[in-house]
């Protein structure tokens, strides 16, 4: 292995990317233009129903009709109940304004807790109190509150809106660039030269991730002059996070520019790859309420372990340590895709 | 002297189409080799095979003597048919970035004189006409400074000036002591570039020898052509040696004047009559019936 020779197919592909104008731009405006829509859009606010977590639960998913809670509670309309494990697990989300109330579930007295900066929380509690009139003895009721600023939808949109326009920079940058290279023949004449499958993979690899990182830092601060964001956690083990994230799917970009010589099967695999992930990773919307299955094949995805640990850390002000889970799964999907990368490439087929 | 390359029964199959059969050759250093036939003979697969672009379905290569080594990328150049480069970079830029994935390398100055791409080294690669470009990816080819030089049809689709001027650049590279082996279709190339050549069709080398030579041994005389209409008999009931090619009558002949002689008999119309010294391409039509660009 020479790094002069990964050096100058860096620098050849930086020179590609920086000169075509075109895409160039886009990869800056698309980002800040995604999120000034929803900025503006949603002015900050998250446009749900009234959330109502319950714990004990085995799964998010519930069946209402058999929780204990007061029958006129439970047919409430506008009333979503997500069912959580844990008091700990269901108080986070309190805090961070994901759900409304959390309430104990089980015989009188009821326990719940509000939060006292949302204000739908107080609604939903006058909601609550008013459907036990009547049923129990009011006096059974425990109030709990807590007190922590809101998680504006913005606040939660926009490293999905960064992490997925990774996705799509990676997958595209590598994957369709380097097939359309093989079609054209340009690859075939870098194999006449001195220089490896390995070099030339690595090169585009680092070039990717650094133009990757490029305009993450650039959209990052641009969007945050307009939108002062608010991060709990480090910054810097943010962009670790999204350096772990970029590596991970560049690799797969990799995986898929192994083989193939036609871009419009490239074109609908990379569909086929990215559409699902972007819904599934949790980009848009969390997927709470959603069916157990969908969570599971959303663990495929290296978006989901990225965005949730960065999510973890700019709106939980997780540590490195905390988030150790998401970093491994990443830096064992980047293995994995690399290697199958490597092994699968082919200059010419 | 050992050959610097030699093939020796080279075979390349794609299921059971046979590309390259048993082809054996083998090249001095210094000389100027070329693969001579038709579009689809097998040139361009013979020379990838050797350039170890493709792997050969049988058959041995020796480069210097033994099985081409890992060195071998490092001295040889390579100057593809068709070939697309890295997008958006200049000709300057592109040669540097060639130069760095070699070990030893030609001064850029020099190649960029040597194949006279000054006026357009600034320029985007993507922006040269036919045949900047070809002297563009022949600087490409010479940027290790190769033994050896692999050019495939590098005058192809060349106006006959830049064809020319190619000419002068592979002819100046020869002199510079390079062994080169290029293929073409264009018998005249041939003859002005080559020392040996070998003849292909439908993937076997059907001869081989220096031109003139070949030319001594393959035909005899000149060659006399007339439009098949100038005649009015069936050419079968005259007593020459003649073929009808794409309308076109081809008569050869060592004797020129009892020729005309025998057609003034017949009452041949002589007054679109051509009258061609012998070639490549006469060696290819003698042998196999056909022309080259058939």
């Amino acid at each position: 292995m020479r790094i002069k020779r990964i050096w100058i197919m860096f620098k050849a592909r930086n020179w590609e990317f920086f000169r075509d104008r075109a895409s160039f731009g886009w990869n800056f405006l698309f980002p800040f233009l995604l999120v000034a829509g929803f900025g503006i859009l949603f002015g900050g606010k998250e446009p749900t129903a009234y959330k109502i977590g319950v714990f004990p639960q085995p799964t998010n998913g519930v069946a209402v009709a058999s929780l204990e809670l007061p029958d006129a509670f439970k047919k409430t309309r506008f009333l979503q109940f997500v069912g959580f494990a844990s008091q700990t697990e269901a108080m986070q989300k309190l805090r961070h304004h994901k759900v409304d109330i959390v309430i104990r579930t089980g015989p009188p007295p009821y326990h719940y807790w509000i939060n006292d900066s949302a204000p739908n929380g107080h609604l939903v509690e006058k909601i609550f109190q008013a459907s036990l009139a009547g049923q129990v003895d009011s006096s059974l009721v425990q109030r709990g509150r807590i007190h922590s600023a809101e998680i504006r939808y913005i606040d939660w949109l926009f490293p999905g809106i960064l992490a997925m326009n990774m996705m799509f920079s990676a997958l595209w940058g590598v994957g369709y660039i380097v097939v359309r290279y093989r079609k054209n023949g340009a690859l075939r004449r870098l194999k006449a030269t001195p220089l490896t499958a390995f070099e030339y993979l690595s090169a585009q690899m680092l070039s990717r991730l650094f133009l990757l990182m490029f305009t993450l830092v650039v959209v990052w601060f641009g969007c945050d002059l307009v939108f002062h964001f608010h991060v709990e956690g480090s910054l810097g083990n943010i962009f670790l996070l999204f350096f772990l994230g970029s590596l991970s799917l560049t690799s797969m970009g990799l995986v898929l520019a192994a083989r193939g010589t036609s871009e419009e099967f490239t074109t609908g695999t990379l569909n086929f790859i990215s559409w699902p992930m972007m819904f599934l990773s949790e980009v848009w919307f969390s997927l709470e309420g959603a069916p157990e299955w969908i969570k599971h094949v959303a663990q495929a995805f290296p978006l989901t372990h990225l965005l949730t640990g960065i999510r973890r850390i700019m709106n939980d002000g997780a540590g490195l340590v905390d988030v150790l889970p998401e970093i491994t799964v990443l830096l064992l999907m980047t293995g994995t895709f690399l290697g199958l990368g490597a092994s699968l490439f082919s200059w010419d087929r | 002297m050992a050959p610097i390359l030699a093939v020796n029964n080279l075979t390349k199959t794609y299921g059971r189409l046979v590309a390259v059969n048993d082809v054996s050759f083998a090249i001095q250093a210094g000389s100027c080799f070329g693969l001579l036939g038709p579009n689809g003979a097998g040139k361009t697969t013979t020379l990838e095979v050797i350039e170890n672009i493709l792997p050969p379905t049988s058959g041995d290569i020796l480069y210097k003597g033994h099985p081409r080594a890992a060195t071998f990328k490092n001295e040889v150049g390579i100057q593809f048919q068709q070939t697309s480069l890295l997008a958006m970079l200049t000709v300057w830029e592109t040669l540097q970035v060639f130069k760095a994935l070699y070990e030893h390398t030609e001064n850029l100055d020099n190649l960029v004189k040597q194949c006279q791409l000054q006026e357009f080294k600034h320029q985007r690669h993507e922006n040269l006409s036919g045949g900047q470009r070809q002297r563009f990816l022949l600087a490409l080819a010479l940027v290790n400074r190769p033994q050896l030089l692999f050019l495939d049809e590098p005058s192809t689709g060349l106006d006959p000036q830049a064809r020319r001027n190619l000419w002068d650049i592979v002819n100046a590279i020869k002199a510079s002591g390079k062994t080169i082996i290029l293929t073409t279709h264009y018998m005249e190339e041939a003859q002005h570039l080559c020392d040996e050549v070998a003849i292909m069709d439908h993937g076997r080398i059907i001869a081989r020898g220096a031109p003139e030579a070949m030319i001594r041994k393959h035909c005899e005389g000149v060659t006399v052509v007339l439009p098949r209409r100038s005649f009015r008999q069936p050419l079968e009931t005259l007593p020459l040696n003649l073929q009808e090619i794409n309308g076109a009558v081809h008569i050869q002949t060592s004797n020129i004047d009892d020729c005309l002689k025998q057609l003034l008999s017949c009452q041949v119309d002589l007054s679109d009559m051509s009258v061609h010294s012998p070639n490549l391409e006469h060696v290819f039509l003698n042998l196999t019936g056909r022309q080259l660009r058939d």
